[in-house]
């Protein structure tokens, strides 16, 4: 079995006496290591694609397997867990934590952990992190006192700091310039390569998308493209 | 999470918006401080009023003899003789909700200076507890007779001050001689005034003097009344003489009997009887526990069998203590309904606040879930924080109220009392009010949904 596996997956949402599917029985399979663009426009159904894969929406039917573990029938608390152990999240609008040190905004994931470090082992946790992608000498600033692209690493920061093997991207550039949606978009790359994570990209941008090795295009509910970008023979065929 | 993380959370959430918290707490603040503030003013005023009430003669036990009868015909409370200054005695040693005793005796005649006279509402005969039994104010002048005066039947008095008024004008009465019933009596001391009594009877209108003196010189029985001055002078000149010192002016309690009867017949030693015995127990809640510990005693003293009817009966001041314990459950009652109202005026400020704060913090909240915060977690950081404004708001309270009771105390003189009871419970519900008015905005912040939530501008 995949890392990822989707099958059938709707998902309908009930306005009043309409009901409006979003996603109609999408299947899906994400290897390990994988670094995964999900392509398409607004309304298109990328965003509750993503939240089923993030394991904060549940699905109307289908199955999906997340590392050997099915989500889709968990409740909210058994989700909540996954979500902590498995998954990071980096935003678009990065979602700091205002007036908090970027030191406690990384460590904040780790007081919702089971295993229970203690304050001093949290703290020096988010420090090596911080540290790691260059945000040593930032630790106690606040995310006002921060660029954009260190806020975004320092969100960053925070999305690693429970080792997830997966982390969700929705739209990390979009409040970006070029140039440091650039440096985020690489150290993605970094990551993905050097440390194995499986990454995931919600994204409208096709330079973006041009990052990744995987791009799966997604209109009005339905995979329209699942290609494999790199290498560019590999064309597999659309998954509906 | 951990409650110290949560309470830590909780802190650093609150250190955010430090104004916010000031305000929040504000409500809190004021209606904990009143509370301390009404509290330890109240109980100051308790403690007062619960002295003047003493001053009264709340706590006073009158123990009198019981009732004759005869062929069924009752002669009321009073008529037998069966009470003693050992009683008396007994009474303050044994009975430990009892803080003084004092036997005493009455008599009603004619006061005698020079060519004034006067016949006093109460000439007692008494021993100095009395001063402390009844609460007296202190003496305006001179001493108070002594125990030894008692024993040895001096003839010396203490005189209230309406009839030092109507005796003596402005001349101090100190050193001087009055007559009761042609015995001189050297005044030691003035007493303090006290006023009217419930009854409206004036109790300064009173000559105190040794039990002994007033029973052994002046009545020579108990219970004598009605003005005998003009009836008993004739006798007087034969009692009046130093070699007898425990003359009878009128016969005694047995006839006399002649020399071959007493010989023949030898009489246990008849111990003196007094007419009544007060006793004042130590506060208003002792006076259940003295009544009891009294009828114990003196039933055992005076050996009387199950089911015999007592010999004395007590009377205590019911009506008084009533008014006591009326005025102070009254009182109680006020400052907890104003306690109330302003704790819960307190307690919709921090609702109000802490859901303004869980509508401001939803994408917070989004964002805590997203990264493995459950519902449980988001509810006990809200309700945390709740309890921690409320707990801290109630700690400044505490102080205010303090210090503002201490003020009133410094700069108007009022009575005040520091109440523990107080503060522990102004804790006690100021965490409370935390839980029930933070309940509401934690569980709300709880049921967002993280998708919801994220979005949310």
């Amino acid at each position: 079995m995949e890392f990822i596996e989707m099958r059938d997956i709707c998902k309908t949402y009930v306005m009043g006496d309409m009901t409006v599917p979003v996603l109609k029985s999408v299947s899906l399979t994400i290897a390990r290591g994988e670094l995964v663009t999900l392509m398409g426009s607004s309304g298109s159904g990328k965003s509750t694609l993503m939240n089923i894969l993030g394991c904060l929406d549940r699905p109307t039917s289908g199955e999906c397997w997340l590392d050997g573990q099915e989500v889709a029938q968990l409740s909210g608390d058994q989700r909540a867990l996954v979500r902590n152990h498995k998954l990071g999240f980096v935003f678009q609008s990065f979602n700091l934590l205002p007036r908090t040190s970027a030191l406690e905004n990384v460590a904040m994931p780790l007081s919702y952990t089971a295993e229970g470090l203690s304050e001093r082992e949290a703290r020096q946790r988010a420090a090596d992190m911080l540290n790691r992608f260059g945000l040593a000498d930032r630790l106690h600033h606040e995310p006002s006192q921060l660029s954009g692209g260190q806020q975004q690493r320092v969100a960053i920061a925070r999305a690693l700091i429970n080792r997830p093997p997966l982390l969700f991207a929705d739209e990390p550039t979009g409040n970006l310039d070029s140039k440091t949606s650039e440096e985020v978009l690489r150290m993605f790359e970094q990551l993905n390569a050097e440390d194995g994570i499986t990454i995931i990209m919600v994204t409208h941008d096709p330079n973006v998308a041009q990052h990744a090795k995987r791009v799966i295009h997604i209109n009005d509910g339905v995979i329209v493209d699942n290609a494999f970008t790199v290498p560019p023979a590999a064309v597999a065929g659309g998954g509906t | 999470m951990r409650i110290h993380t949560t309470a830590r959370t909780a802190l650093r959430a609150l250190a955010r918006n430090p104004m916010r918290a000031m305000l929040t707490t504000l409500g809190i603040v004021i209606g904990i401080g009143a509370v301390i503030a009404m509290m330890e003013i109240g109980a100051g005023s308790s403690v007062a009023l619960q002295k003047t009430i003493a001053s009264m003669g709340a706590n006073v036990l009158v123990i009198r003899p019981g009732t004759a009868s005869s062929g069924g015909v009752s002669f009321g409370a009073g008529s037998t003789t069966t009470l003693s200054p050992l009683d008396s005695a007994a009474i303050l040693q044994e009975c430990p909700a009892v803080r003084n005793a004092t036997p005493m005796v009455r008599a009603r005649t004619q006061v005698v200076y020079g060519n004034r006279n006067w016949v006093p509402t109460y000439i007692y005969g008494t021993t100095p507890a009395f001063l402390d039994v009844q609460d007296w104010p202190t003496l305006s002048e001179g001493e108070p007779f002594t125990e030894r005066d008692v024993l040895n039947a001096t003839k010396v008095c203490l005189l209230g001050r309406t009839l030092v008024r109507e005796l003596f004008g402005d001349e101090s009465p100190i050193g001087k001689e009055i007559r009761l019933k042609n015995v001189a009596f050297k005044v030691v001391g003035v007493l303090g005034a006290k006023g009217a009594n419930m009854m409206g009877l004036d109790q300064d209108d009173i000559v105190l003097a040794p039990w002994t003196t007033i029973k052994y010189r002046v009545t020579g029985s108990s219970l004598s009344s009605g003005n005998q001055s003009a009836s008993n002078s004739s006798t007087s000149e034969s009692v009046n003489t130093l070699s007898n010192l425990y003359p009878g002016s009128q016969p005694g309690l047995y006839p006399a009997r002649s020399a071959v009867q007493a010989a023949d017949n030898p009489m246990p030693v008849r111990f003196a009887n007094i007419d009544q015995i007060l006793a004042a127990a130590h506060d208003a809640a002792d006076v259940q526990p003295a009544i009891e510990q009294i009828t114990t005693l003196l039933r055992e003293r005076h050996r009387m069998r199950p089911g015999e009817p007592d010999d004395f009966n007590i009377r205590d001041m019911t009506e008084m203590t009533k008014a006591l314990s009326s005025t102070t459950t009254l009182m109680t009652n006020l400052l907890l309904a104003v306690a109330m109202i302003s704790l819960v005026v307190g307690g919709v400020g921090i609702m109000n606040i802490m859901l303004v704060s869980v509508t401001e913090r939803t994408r917070e909240i989004g964002l805590r879930m997203a990264v493995g915060a459950r519902g449980g977690d988001i509810l006990r950081q809200f309700l945390v924080e709740a309890v921690v404004l409320c707990l801290v708001g109630g700690t400044m309270g505490i102080l205010l109220g303090h210090g503002g009771s201490q003020l009133v105390r410094i700069f108007m003189h009022w009575p005040v009392a520091t109440s523990p009871t107080a503060i522990a419970a102004a804790v006690l519900v100021s965490a409370t009010v935390g839980i029930v008015f933070g309940f509401y905005p934690a569980w709300k912040a709880a049921r967002l949904d993280p998708i919801e939530a994220l979005r949310y501008e």
